[in-house]
């Protein structure tokens, strides 16, 4: 997801202004106590440990959550080794200074870095750890590292000698780790590169796996939440003599949330602490609340679009939109809704509280973040926390807000419970009427057609909640300029095609409403409207839209290029043969430095979109685990339908969500998912870049540019009547 | 509560519970095989799905008394069913997992399905896996799998 860290751009500015000091200092100001910046050096102590089995553990410093960085970091780790992958373990990694983002300093997944900030990392990590066992193996024989040669968890003397990995690591893991080693040559590369299974396939087949709200400790309570139904609501008076009187029920009392009270459920099981929640007899102080409207705010909304904000980005001639003929000029407005994230499994964290020291588990996206919350709660130090990242079932942002409010919730009632470990669950329903949602935008374009059929002019108003603007520093110091979000504007203010006058700004109205960034943030209505528009100008062109999207391309989008120069490749077969009433679609978009270009076949079945297959071409650089990569692309493509499916859309009246669970709120199941999605990758050398949220863009604008083809309309308002 | 006398993976278990319990908590909670995910609670996402006397079922709203004498099988016996071996060696091979959470679920769905269908068409198997969410997007891998598997089965 994209995090509310800095951004990697953000990161090249502020250092780059301030020789990185300033970054350093950004993090001690953290207004969540985040702690100190990452230790300078990793040893490979810390994240790789042999046993005398020859079995090789590789500590994880990132949340798995599907996107596989439980297989894809050790692999590069192993493969600077020269590790036997048979042997390979995976762990998550507990919280400790060196599990943090080597550029963030804090221990987080998030914004599709892991593998982009970690590659050399890791590769370093392996190079050292064979190194020391080297060192160890020359040592014994009375020979040289160099003369020495490893394979396959082996090392081999010059003279016949061998030696397993598991023989020499337990003195090799005394011996000083050398500062420079040689990393190997890519035509060296065993492992990277190389389409490899999941580590963690069989136990998620076989239902041993153990995700967070799996946990089992002895003792453990189940808490859920009342919450009110309008986000800052308190509770004014409760009566829970009802719940009480359920065999299981420990506790029923008040508890602070970020936004208002609630009231906590305690009982030694799930289902008890379910039915005594939905016995318990609250009055709320609604006083004085916004009581948030969707109606009222699409009017709100496209109010604002007709008026100047602050500007995002100026360039040229500010009144050309003025001088051009209407024939030659089109005004688009878009509307998209609150969306919900529905990770499969349900928001959870677990603390015990001991008075001077507490224990957590949490799926978590934020470690450093969620650790020094439940300190601040608790009234201790981060390193008074024992944290356990636990797997989570899916994330796509939700499990890393600013605020931590899920690990406070848990806190607070584990405050109360003290020396009992207590799970604290959101239901579905939780979850769905939750809040944090992607926010609502609305947009109003207004573009001008060059004779020569390329866009001549843009002004671009970007209407939508912030979570950044009024955060404070750090992230706001980072992220917001001018007033402007930019990751509410992301995928049009630094949009890759060639505009000359190109006028974006934004307004971020306050709304009663929760909202957090959703896998691939501001791309995900930014690149709609983009990929939209400019395929209409292609059609009003009559210029095939891969070639026109070519020819608009600034010429150092190179990302952009690859992928749509394959996508062109590998579609003329594809186009042939397509069936009556079928029509295919296109679009593209580059995020955190990875370009992907989608293509997709689409009919009309009772009134609906049907999404038959999808070609998508990605250049990610080099690719670590390229059938990794191919998961995330489909699995994105998958995501990204959500803003399309009827139902997708989470609405408010009267300050409530109207929806309640999958029924109301529905995620794309298999039928609305295409039954192929090919994915080929640009063939590259460069450094391998994001994977999770790159491929989210694209399916939406795709599928609604098929079926213009087939309707000749023009679909701005999500998710599809 | 009342005691509540099951037939679990072949093992006859009687739990202390509220009637209304449903199945997968007390899979869950008293048993504690918790291969069996919730997800919903209101059967819209499969997460929960075991067999019942042999039909896929949403074990989120089945309450426990209801269950009678009809033999469960959950994700936890799939490993020693014919059929769910074959599905468990599919997934695997086909790397359809990501986060997994609701993998549990769609074996249990895909081999209640080639069970009854050995040979499924794409049509049959958009049918019977069409009330299984996978957030993380797995389909089209989904879909690869159960058709693999479907050739093991035949063989």
């Amino acid at each position: 997801m994209r995090t509310p860290m800095l951004t990697r751009r953000a990161f090249v500015r502020i250092s780059s202004a301030a020789a990185g000091g300033v970054l350093l200092s950004l993090y001690f100001d953290a207004p969540m106590g985040a702690q100190q910046p990452n230790a300078p050096t990793f040893p490979p102590q810390a994240f790789v440990h042999v046993r005398p089995d020859g079995t090789i553990v590789i500590q994880v410093n990132r949340l798995e959550f599907g996107q596989g960085v439980q297989t894809a970091l050790p692999m590069i780790l192993a493969d600077e080794m020269d590790a036997d992958w048979s042997k390979v373990v995976a762990e998550l990694a507990p919280t400790a200074d060196v599990y943090k983002d080597p550029l963030y300093g804090l221990q987080m997944t998030g914004g599709s870095i892991s593998i982009p900030h970690s590659f050399q990392q890791y590769r370093e990590l392996g190079a050292k750890a064979r190194a020391i066992l080297v060192a160890e193996a020359a040592a014994r024989w009375r020979t040289t590292p160099d003369r020495c040669r490893t394979a396959n968890s082996v090392v081999y003397g010059p003279g016949g000698e061998s030696a397993q990995y598991g023989q020499l690591a337990d003195d090799a893991a005394r011996r000083p780790v050398p500062d420079g080693v040689r990393l190997k040559d890519a035509t060296e590369f065993q492992l990277i590169g190389k389409r490899v299974r999941r580590l963690d396939s069989r136990p998620k087949c076989d239902g041993s796996q153990r995700f967070g709200l799996d946990l089992d400790l002895p003792g453990m309570q189940i808490a859920l939440l009342a919450r009110p139904a309008v986000f800052g609501g308190r509770v004014k008076t409760f009566d829970d003599r009802d719940a009480r009187a359920l065999q299981g029920v420990r506790d029923v009392f008040e508890i602070p949330l970020v936004h208002g009270t609630a009231v906590a459920v305690v009982a030694d099981r799930f289902w008890t602490a379910k039915r005594a929640r939905d016995r318990v007899k609250i009055e709320w102080d609604l006083t004085g609340l916004e009581r948030p409207d969707s109606s009222q705010l699409w009017i709100q909304y496209g109010r604002l679009t007709r008026t100047p904000g602050s500007v995002a980005v100026s360039r040229g001639d500010n009144a050309a939109i003025e001088r051009a003929l209407p024939a030659n000029r089109i005004v688009a407005e878009y509307e998209f809704p609150y969306l919900a994230h529905m990770a499969m499994e349900p928001l959870n964290t677990t603390v015990r509280f001991d008075g001077d020291r507490a224990e957590a588990w949490i799926p978590s996206q934020a470690q450093t973040m969620d650790q020094a919350a439940i300190a601040e709660v608790l009234g201790l130090k981060s390193d008074e926390v024992a944290f356990h990242t636990e797997y989570a079932g899916g994330g796509f942002g939700r499990r890393t807000p600013l605020d931590s409010h899920v690990p406070r919730e848990a806190a607070a009632i584990a405050k109360r419970l003290r020396g009992i470990p207590v799970k604290l669950v959101w239901t579905r329903e939780d979850d769905v009427r939750g809040g944090y949602y992607r926010p609502m935008f609305a947009h109003r374009v207004e573009m001008v057609i060059g004779a020569d059929g390329m866009p001549a002019a843009s002004r671009h108003v970007i209407v939508g909640q912030s979570w950044i603007v009024g955060s404070g520093p750090p992230w706001e110091a980072a992220l917001v300029k001018n007033g402007v979000d930019e990751l509410a504007t992301e995928g049009t203010a630094d949009t890759r095609y060639v505009i000359p006058d190109f006028h974006v700004s934004a307004h971020h109205p306050k709304v009663n409403v929760p909202v957090l960034q959703w896998r691939s943030v501001g791309y995900t209505h930014n690149a709609f409207v983009m990929e939209t528009l400019v395929d209409e100008l292609a059609t009003r062109a009559k210029m095939d839209p891969i070639t026109y999207r070519l020819t608009l391309l600034r010429t150092d989008a190179k990302k952009l290029r690859s992928a749509l120069t394959l996508l062109q490749d590998k579609i003329a077969a594809w186009r042939q043969n397509l069936p009556r009433n079928h029509a295919v679609g296109v679009a593209c978009s580059e995020y955190h430095d990875t370009g992907v270009a989608c293509a997709t076949e689409v009919s009309i079945e009772n009134g609906r979109p049907r999404i038959h297959r999808v070609l998508l071409t990605a250049d990610v650089g080099r690719a670590v685990n390229p059938l990794g990569v191919e998961s995330q692309m489909q699995g994105g493509v998958v995501f990204g339908l959500s803003q399309l499916v009827a139902k997708g859309a989470i609405t408010l009246k009267d300050g409530a969500v109207e929806q309640r669970n999958f029924d109301g709120c529905r995620p794309p199941y298999m039928h609305d998912a295409p039954a192929t999605i090919d994915v080929h990758l640009v063939p590259s050398t460069e450094a391998p870049t994001a994977c999770g949220e790159p491929p989210v863009p694209v399916i939406s604008p795709a599928v609604v540019n098929a079926l213009f083809r087939l309707t000749g309309k023009r679909y701005r308002t999500l998710p599809l009547a | 509560m009342a005691l509540q006398t099951i037939m679990v993976n072949g093992r006859e278990v009687s739990v202390d519970v509220d009637p209304g319990t449903p199945l997968l908590w007390v899979l869950r909670e008293e048993l504690r095989m918790t291969g069996t995910k919730y997800g919903c609670g209101i059967a819209a996402c499969g997460a929960c799905t075991v067999h019942v006397a042999g039909v896929a079922t949403r074990s989120c709203v089945l309450p426990v008394s209801l269950v009678g004498k009809r033999p469960i099988v959950t994700i936890e016996a799939m490993a020693s069913d014919p059929i769910g071996r074959v599905v468990q060696e599919a997934w695997v091979a086909t790397d359809v997992v990501q986060c997994g959470y609701c993998q549990s679920g769609q074996i249990m769905t895909a081999v209640a399905l080639l069970r009854n269908t050995p040979r499924p068409t794409d049509a049959q198997i958009e049918q019977s896996m069409g009330g299984n969410i996978c957030r993380c997007g797995t389909y089209v891998r989904i879909r690869q799998a159960i058709k693999q598997a479907a050739q093991q089965v035949r063989r």
